[in-house]
């Protein structure tokens, strides 16, 4: 990476493909012929777009002109790409809320979370040990962008406040 | 040296029994009832028996043990809130006659930081207050040695109490009440913990370490201080985040600025993760890395020690 002094970053491409030998290998080989990353990729074999062809999320690793030269190579291959960009969620945060969790409408919680903060929750544990009507702990995994996780925070402190919920929060970054 | 003490509580009396080991003289020994006073040295063992037996330390008014003779004062009264009194009188008078005063109450600090600086501006007497901040641990002359401006942060867990109640949880699964009556029947809490579970004898700390790093530009009061207990925190809470790898401590934290004492999620074996009433402080240094101190955070003779390391420090 001696030609880039820019900063590696995580991006997500949208792809897709005809439903024909090979074309899932054709579309990765201008990733890693620009000196992309590859993270994951999550082919939806069984989910077949209106037109078709098969929806391919790649998760990649790139610095950002040299995806820019990933995404023009792939389009002049030949290869639908529906969307490219930075990755949404880069950074993941926990908390645990405690108290009428239940009583005070989980979902509606958690989708005020999602709406204001511009996060996704990626996991939830809820705990009852006295039943729904009791105090209750829930630990949720949340997905923010980078650099918005101090946002995020923020969000679910306010919804828990106007509910009468605890947080705990993490230690901001990488202390601990 | 010759040392005042004023408090004979935990950490007053320890003080008084490990000076004569660092080769210092106790020439007064006081509590809010009564003092012994003798320039020439006080019979220790005796004043400490007689608090056993009669509730008082000596027949003497406690102001003469202020008005005595002594090169350092000792202030180990209980820690006040608000005008930080009586302790900050006991150091203002001590200043005003040139005598240093090292402070095992945190009022004062905590409280009056500008208040107590200026006093020591126009004495020759100094204070110090290792002993204010986590108990044996050098947090305070470590961050003298670094340099409070080469110090960018600082968080740790500075309430024994409340961190033996978290980790008991934590490792036993047991309620918080549970927990806090088993303390309560060790010694570890008092009677009263509102001041330990609550979060304020936590803050009280993170202020004078706000204050120390601050040098002066800014002055921190607890009422700076965003403080939340671990009071009635439910097990499940613990459980939960033992699930994911982690726990729950009470850590304090002094970082851009601001001072927040609350519950928060560590790495369950973390450095911040520490057991029963163990404390930890991490500095964050400018070109050095983080920096952890450990140990113990309370009781007699551990913060009797920091105040006679104090006292060194001023004879040497």
């Amino acid at each position: 990476m001696s030609d880039s002094t820019e900063e590696v970053r995580a991006y997500t491409v949208r792809l897709e493909l005809v439903d024909r030998p090979g074309e899932l290998l054709r579309a990765l080989e201008p990733i890693a012929d620009h000196g992309g990353n590859l993270l994951s990729i999550f082919h939806e074999r069984g989910n077949v777009t209106p037109r078709g062809h098969i929806p391919v999320e790649v998760d990649l690793e790139a610095t950002p002109e040299r995806f820019e030269a990933i995404v023009d190579s792939l389009r002049e291959e030949g290869i639908n790409v529906i969307q490219a960009g930075a990755d949404r969620y880069g950074t993941e945060l926990t908390v645990v809320l405690i108290g009428h969790i239940v009583d005070t409408d989980l979902s509606d919680t958690l989708d005020r979370i999602e709406d204001a903060s511009d996060a996704s929750i990626r996991d939830l544990s809820l705990s009852t040990p006295d039943g729904d009507a009791g105090e209750s702990s829930a630990r949720v995994r949340l997905a923010a962008q980078r650099g918005a996780a101090d946002a995020a925070l923020a969000t679910v402190r306010e919804v828990a406040e106007e509910k009468g919920l605890r947080v705990v929060e993490p230690l901001a970054g990488d202390a601990a | 040296m010759r040392i005042a003490i004023l408090g004979a509580g935990a950490v007053g009396s320890s003080v008084a029994e490990l000076a004569g080991e660092y080769g210092h003289t106790v020439t007064a020994l006081a509590d809010s009832r009564g003092a012994a006073v003798d320039p020439g040295g006080i019979d220790v063992e005796t004043a400490l028996d007689r608090k056993e037996r009669e509730g008082v330390v000596g027949g003497s008014d406690p102001e003469d043990a202020l008005a005595g003779a002594y090169d350092v004062l000792v202030e180990a009264t209980p820690t006040t809130l608000g005008d930080a009194q009586p302790g900050f009188g006991h150091l203002r008078a001590a200043l005003e006659r040139d005598r240093h005063v090292v402070l095992a109450n945190k009022g004062p600090v905590a409280e009056r930081y500008a208040d107590v600086r200026a006093l020591e501006r126009e004495s020759e007497g100094r204070v110090l207050m290792e002993a204010t901040v986590g108990g044996a641990m050098p947090v305070l002359s470590t961050i003298d040695d670094f340099g409070p401006g080469r110090i960018t942060a600082a968080r740790g867990v500075l309430n024994g109490t409340a961190n033996f109640v978290l980790s008991r949880m934590a490792a036993e699964g047991l309620g918080y009440e549970h927990v806090l009556a088993e303390a309560q029947d060790l010694g570890v809490a008092e009677a009263d913990p509102s001041f330990d579970v609550e979060g304020t004898d936590a803050a009280l700390k993170c202020v004078i370490l706000a204050n120390v790093l601050a040098r002066g530009d800014r002055e921190y009061t607890l009422a700076d201080a965003d403080v939340e207990g671990i009071k009635s925190l439910p097990g499940s809470a613990l459980e939960l985040a033992n699930e994911d790898g982690r726990t729950i401590r009470l850590i304090g934290e002094v970082s851009d600025g601001a001072v927040r004492v609350g519950p928060r999620l560590v790495p369950a074996y973390g450095a911040l993760a520490v057991t029963g009433t163990r404390n930890i402080v991490q500095l964050e240094t400018e070109h050095a890395g983080r920096l952890n101190v450990s140990g113990r955070g309370a009781g007699g003779p551990e913060t009797a020690t920091a105040v006679l390391a104090d006292v060194d420090r001023l004879d040497s």
